[in-house]
């Protein structure tokens, strides 16, 4: 365990260091192919210094009176942009349960669904926020922050109903014919084993569905407008980068750590339920 | 008291993607009475697992009566008559040794006490009572087996039905399994059908031999082995002349026709 965080921060590390020696010794014009751009460009502007980023954070946002520093700025914004991508995970993990538990028991509807669902995901965020917007303005108690989360639910969903569907049909044949000879039902089959049998699918599903919430909530952000989130920090800060260069990047870093901490909790939920992933250590 | 398992004129023929529908089994007619060991033997394609599969109502016969204590397999299942193990142990790697032996007791809903007290009784009954709270990837393909086995006996079946159980498994370890299987069935006085490849397994175990033949599946011969009851039987009864003239006879009737029969083995 204490190995596994040691290679994480080594991995960050070396990240950085990429960074810095790229900057060094990249041209300042970056690299291109004719007129095509490999490289970025490394000049202060394009490529701030690290270190001018970590400065900028503990900057105020801006010269008005009373601003805050920027990392209190951007971590407010990382909260609301969490909890909306929280609520859009956990939408999407109850719809795409139900949604693989439907195709799982009736053959009929899995073939019948799961195209639609893929070919849900070719839809582009951009296209679908108006229409979500709208719908959500004609419910009485309707909130913007709702339509974030219905579109971070959207593309959550997808990996969740294909992961839990494999999930549920991993049961090996003899454990279902024992259960099928104990006259189970499909409630205690479901619960006995085509669910325990799922987790290991599960988990891959979730962490793919959260940093898929995640991308859906920072761009339904952006594509409704909707204020407070880190989604539009993103768009903003990158307005001020002309003289501000280090500013977007501090809001870039605060996207990453969200998804950061989306994966971390599902890892949590991973250890809580690591009984069920016991034949993944069988010999 | 009725048989154990009656089959009568029972035929199962499996529909094939294209070409004609293949026969599994042509005509088998079978009973076993209460408390008897039967084996069935033959070789690959013979239909004897899908004999024991009709029996257990995990398949249906295409014509023909299967009836498991006066009752239809569908109602004798429904009523949990037989308990049974597979040729793999198919055992929850999510549950300890004891709750595994305690899923049918769990989804049968038996007050926890009873199943407690069940639980801890089979485990001393195959020798695994220090092993209840492993997982079964802690342990050996052996006692896996002999877990699938207390979990075969845990709503006390007046009929065990079994696939192979001990194909997986070496011979030493084997040996000792028939050893305790034959102590178990004749302590609790069921009836078992025992599906197996091997000639001196089906000797040693049973009180009837049914030699199989293949293409189509169909009995060729029932060999009575007539080596005393279950309880007498011990290891010293391999060593028993009695006990290879029953090998021989066996061998005989699955040879009968002078073809040799592939995929029995002979040890």
């Amino acid at each position: 365990m204490t190995r596994r965080v040691l290679l994480a921060f080594a991995g960050v590390l070396l990240l950085g260091a990429v960074w810095e020696l790229y900057k060094d010794l990249g041209p300042a014009t970056g690299v291109k192919v004719g007129e095509l751009a490999i490289l970025p460009r490394t000049t202060d502007l394009a490529m701030p210094h690290l270190w001018t980023i970590l400065d900028r954070l503990g900057q105020p946002v801006s010269s008005l009176p009373g601003s805050l520093p920027l990392v209190v700025a951007v971590l407010q914004a990382c909260l609301v942009t969490l909890g909306i991508a929280g609520a859009g995970w956990g939408l999407g993990v109850v719809f795409g349960f139900l949604l693989a538990l439907l195709m799982q028991a009736v053959s009929l509807a899995e073939r019948a669904v799961l195209p639609f669902v893929i070919l849900s995901q070719t839809v582009p965020v951009i296209a679908l926020a108006p229409l979500v917007v709208g719908w959500g303005a004609q419910l009485p108690a309707w909130q913007e922050w709702m339509s974030v989360s219905l579109i971070a639910a959207y593309l959550a969903f997808c990996p969740i109903a294909v992961g839990v569907l494999r999930g549920l049909k991993s049961a090996e044949a003899t454990q279902l014919e024992l259960l099928h000879s104990y006259a189970a039902g499909w409630w205690s089959t479901l619960t006995r084993l085509r669910l325990p049998a799922s987790v290991a699918y599960l988990l891959p599903a979730l962490r793919l569905g959260a940093s898929s919430a995640v991308v859906g909530a920072v761009v339904g952000e952006v594509s409704t407008g909707t204020e407070g989130g880190i989604g539009r920090a993103i768009v903003e800060y990158a307005q001020a980068s002309g003289g501000d260069p280090a500013k977007p990047w501090a809001a870039i870093l605060g996207a990453v750590a969200i998804g950061l901490v989306a994966v971390g909790v599902v890892a949590l939920l991973g250890i809580a339920l690591r009984r069920f992933r016991r034949w993944e250590v069988a010999a | 008291m009725s048989d154990a398992v009656a089959i009568a004129g029972v035929t199962r023929t499996f529909a094939t993607g294209r070409g004609p529908a293949v026969t599994a089994l042509q005509d088998v007619s079978l009973t076993v009475a209460p408390g008897e060991f039967v084996s069935l033997i033959g070789p690959s394609g013979c239909g004897k697992s899908t004999l024991l599969r009709l029996i257990a109502d995990l398949d249906q016969p295409t014509s023909g009566i299967v009836s498991v204590f006066g009752k239809s397999a569908r109602q004798a299942r429904l009523d949990q008559d037989y308990g049974i193990a597979f040729q793999q142990a198919g055992l929850l790697p999510w549950r300890t040794v004891a709750a595994n032996v305690e899923l049918p007791l769990d989804l049968h809903r038996v007050p926890a006490a009873e199943r407690r007290a069940r639980v801890a009784e089979l485990l001393d009954f195959v020798g695994l009572a220090d092993f209840a709270g492993s997982y079964p990837d802690q342990l050996s393909g052996g006692m896996q087996q002999r877990v699938a086995i207390a979990r075969a006996f845990a709503e006390k079946p007046s009929l065990l039905l079994m696939d192979e159980p001990f194909g997986a498994l070496d011979e030493m370890t084997r040996e000792r399994m028939q050893t305790e299987l034959v102590r178990l069935s004749a302590e609790t006085g069921a009836a078992v059908v025992f599906v197996t490849h091997s000639i001196p397994e089906a000797v040693f175990l049973s009180d009837r031999v049914v030699v199989m033949s293949p293409r189509p599946g169909r009995i060729r011969e029932i060999v009575p082995i007539g080596l005393g009851p279950g309880r007498e039987r011990g290891e010293a009864l391999r060593e028993n002349p009695a006990f290879y003239a029953a090998v021989t006879a066996v061998r005989e009737a699955l040879h009968g026709d002078g073809a040799v029969p592939v995929g029995v083995e002979n040890r």
